[in-house]
């Protein structure tokens, strides 16, 4: 047998830092594994449990590796706009949208959720691996008026699942109001809170921006609920996997491009007609035609886990794609996978031959997500 | 009969020159929660550290070496359906493979049971 087992090989941050709840994760006998520059749990109990946990009731998640950030000065928005295909001048305060960096070739750099602030500012999530070269990108291609704003003095919570809106409105009464990628600033026991109503499980569920001499007093206070348990890594990545969520990194990286990994929807239907982002000229046109690849869902047969690097291959056997996340998936009870393949190939119902380590292994092209999103959307009854 | 404990977690029980393999509680804790075993099927020869079998759990996979030589008499049909019982019975119902010993000599560089226990405690 090997070590435990190596799941997770981002590449480390500039040093090895601390994140505020890593006490508070070994005195709940988490798992820590090196994720992104830091000690991060990847479980607690199991990864199987808490995947389940929080597609009944409720699973808290320190996402504090990732980056967080601030842009303010007049005009952020239409100068981020040069840098990514959402449109970012028309979104309300109060509103989140996902959106991609893009290389100058159309490449994607990093996927993100910007969010219009009171007051005007953008405040931006970023995956924790990328954050350093998100912030160099940043501050090479923003106008110097434009102030970015690191701020790593404050941790952030994913609280996801069914029942996370009932643990979550007992201590701060309010945010059930909140709908699907909306956000709104409310206060628990004198501290600030930032709370969007979004997350990474396909459920429903709230993300939550805390100050960092804060954080530990309230995951107390969250984990205490009934129906809250804490999950880790893990089970993060077996949740977004079954919602079909890609990850950066492994299913998305900068040989990739939005239509190729199926985010048409990151392209913004005004950025569409105006371009003027990275990579337009490209990306438009693999919009209007379709890209030479296509990211696809992947249903697998019998009970092996295919993961990535697995081959994808024709008739002949010859590779003509490659899995890019894959693995058990607890509530399909099956193992699934995504992986980049030729558009010839990414038709629902097509079936493929994957190889890994000397094996075949049957699979079909499935639409995702895997597991059905669960979002609570304005104008839908809760 | 006799147990034996390698460094790479595996136990062997030993019956004349019959004996069943397995991976040690500690390995199945570090694994997570077992998915997919593959066991070898009856009539494979196995040399020493030899790849036998592959245990998944959510998150990884994982080879099983042979801890000795010897041939494979049986894999244990009931993991292909209940793989889990690797988590809760690793020492047990849990078991991989059975083997009959040709190279027996090869038990005498394997750990007991304390010695196990005490190489685990320094990991």
């Amino acid at each position: 047998m090997p070590d435990s087992p190596d799941l997770l090989d981002e590449a480390d941050a500039p040093e090895a830092l601390i994140l505020p709840l890593d006490g508070w994760h070994r005195a709940r006998a988490a798992r820590m594994v090196d994720f992104a520059g830091y000690p991060m749990p990847i479980q607690y109990e199991g990864i199987m449990a808490e995947h389940l946990w929080t597609r009944e009731a409720a699973g808290l998640f320190d996402v504090s590796h990732m980056g967080q950030l601030r842009l303010s000065g007049d005009g952020a928005d239409t100068a981020l706009e040069a840098l990514l295909p959402g449109d970012i001048a028309g979104l309300g305060e109060g509103r989140l949208r996902y959106s991609l960096l893009l290389g100058e070739d159309g490449g994607i750099l990093d996927d993100l959720m910007v969010t219009r602030l009171p007051g005007g500012d953008l405040y931006l999530v970023v995956n924790g691996a990328m954050k350093w070269d998100d912030i160099a990108h940043l501050r090479e291609h923003l106008p110097d008026a434009i102030q970015l704003n690191h701020m790593d003095d404050h941790a952030l919570l994913a609280l996801q699942g069914p029942k996370a809106v009932d643990a979550l409105r007992r201590l701060v009464p309010g945010v059930a109001a909140l709908t699907f990628m909306t956000a709104a600033a409310f206060d628990w026991q004198g501290t600030p809170l930032w709370i969007s109503r979004s997350g990474y499980t396909g459920e429903d569920g709230f993300e939550i921006s805390v100050p960092s001499e804060a954080v530990e007093a309230f995951a107390d206070a969250l984990a205490a609920q009934p129906e809250v348990k804490p999950a880790g890594l893990g089970a993060r990545d077996s949740l977004r996997l079954e919602a079909g969520l890609p990850l950066y990194g492994h299913d998305l990286d900068p040989e990739t491009t939005p239509v190729a990994a199926d985010l048409g929807f990151a392209l913004s239907k005004r950025r569409r007609a105006g371009g003027g982002f990275p990579g337009a000229e490209r990306i438009l046109a693999e919009a209007a035609e379709g890209a030479v690849s296509r990211r696809v869902g992947l249903l697998i047969e019998g009970r092996q886990p295919v993961r990535e690097g697995a081959m994808v291959v024709d008739a002949a056997g010859e590779q003509v794609g490659r899995v890019t996340s894959g693995g058990f998936a607890p509530s399909v009870g099956a193992p699934i996978a995504m992986a980049y393949v030729p558009a010839g190939y990414a038709t629902p119902g097509t079936r493929l031959a994957l190889e890994q380590r000397g094996k075949r292994h049957a699979a079909s092209v499935t639409t995702m997500p895997f597991v059905p999103h669960r979002y609570v959307r304005k104008g839908a009854s809760q | 009969m006799s147990r034996h404990y390698t460094q790479d977690h595996e136990w062997i029980e030993v019956a004349g020159d019959g004996a069943t393999v397995g991976i040690t509680a500690y390995a199945a804790g570090q694994l997570g929660d077992v998915v997919f075993v593959d066991v070898p099927d009856a009539g494979r020869e196995v040399a020493k550290g030899d790849e036998a079998a592959v245990v998944e759990s959510v998150k990884a996979a994982s080879d099983v070496y042979a801890p000795v030589s010897g041939s494979i008499t049986e894999g244990n049909a009931a993991l292909a359906d209940e793989p889990a019982l690797v988590n809760s019975d690793p020492e047990g119902e849990g078991w991989f493979f059975k083997l009959r010993l040709t190279h027996p000599s090869e038990l005498e560089g394997l750990m007991d049971k304390a010695a196990y226990k005490d190489f685990v405690a320094t990991l």
